[in-house]
């Protein structure tokens, strides 16, 4: 039984980790996001180790199931502009930057090494229903109700200003009196837009960001 | 179901953390300085679940890491509507085309 867990936490590690080295070293971003789906698969495979059943669930759901979907979509839609081509300016500063930063974390992450594997952390089994549905669940509509209601408060703006903002400020021909278009701008003024209000009460807002 | 030390997945999280920030610092793609973030949520969150084990008493951690998988969905949606709205700008996705308001 621990010779099981300590090779599927082994197999989780080395999937999550080559998934993360890919994502950020792939020069195409289509490859970047299928290494983002490996790494979530192993920390999914971590939370099952870690005996959060619902929370795997939910990592495998909302991330493999919704955000590397919404990634691979953005992708596609920008076809080959979304691989950048090389760059212009010297990368020197920005890999030195880097270097330093990963000197000087994978040094405190030794320190921590050297701390932490001194702990001999063989956990008592968790109380029954420990990470379950029934658990996490009760909790969250109970204790951490409020918090929860303002997470689908914040789901919903955000959807409603992912759709403005996507959507730009091109004029819809269907919405717009033709004879409001044709007196106030000619015909191709409405690409420079800053006088123009976008249909909608809330296309108008992200007019600034767009 | 202790078989698995809990510093193992504090070490894998904060390794996995490191690759997402050094990403963030190297790559200048923005789809995958977003990916760069969505990996360093997901270590955030493994470090939050492997302390929760540690005290399962409550469930703290876990509903934390809840809240940080809503908000990182949420991040997501926008972050990628505003690269699309970006890209119709600019017509790239390359970070330090960004410069609309530094002149």
């Amino acid at each position: 039984m621990g010779k099981f867990e300590i090779a599927l936490f082994a197999l989780c590690a080395a999937i999550g980790i080559a998934g993360a080295l890919v994502t950020v070293g792939a020069r195409r971003p289509i490859r970047s996001a299928l290494g983002l789906l490996a790494t979530i698969l192993g920390v999914a495979g971590c939370y099952l180790l870690l005996e959060a059943q619902f929370l795997a669930a939910i990592q495998l759901i909302v991330y493999a199931g919704a955000v590397v979907v919404l990634f691979i979509f953005v992708v596609m839609l920008l076809g080959s502009a979304s691989t950048s081509p090389r760059d212009a300016k010297s990368a020197i500063p920005r890999y030195i930057g880097a270097g330093l930063f990963l000197a000087g974390s994978s040094a405190a992450l030794l320190l921590i090494l050297r701390v932490g594997t001194k702990v001999e952390a063989l956990l008592p089994p968790a109380p029954a229903g420990f990470g379950s549905v029934e658990g996490v669940g009760g909790e969250l509509f109970t204790r951490y109700v409020v918090p929860f209601e303002l997470a689908g408060a914040l789901l919903i703006v955000a959807v409603i200003g992912a759709m403005a903002v996507a959507r730009g400020k091109q004029p819809d021909p269907t919405l717009r009196p033709a004879a409001d278009a044709a007196g106030a701008a000619p015909p191709g003024a409405s690409e420079h837009g800053a006088t123009e209000p976008a249909p909608g009460g809330k296309a108008a807002e992200p007019h600034g960001g767009a | 179901m202790s078989a698995v030390p809990v510093p193992y997945f504090l070490v894998l999280a904060a390794v996995l953390f490191l690759i997402g920030a050094g990403g963030f610092l190297l790559r200048r793609n923005l789809l995958v300085l977003l990916m760069s973030i969505e990996l360093m949520l997901n270590a955030v969150n493994l470090t939050l679940v492997a302390f929760n084990r540690l005290h399962p008493q409550s469930h703290g951690g876990q509903i934390f890491a809840f809240f940080v998988v809503a908000v990182a969905a949420a991040e997501a949606a926008v972050g990628l509507a505003i690269v699309l709205s970006f890209f119709r700008l600019r017509n790239t996705v390359r970070a330090d085309e960004a410069n609309t308001l530094k002149n």
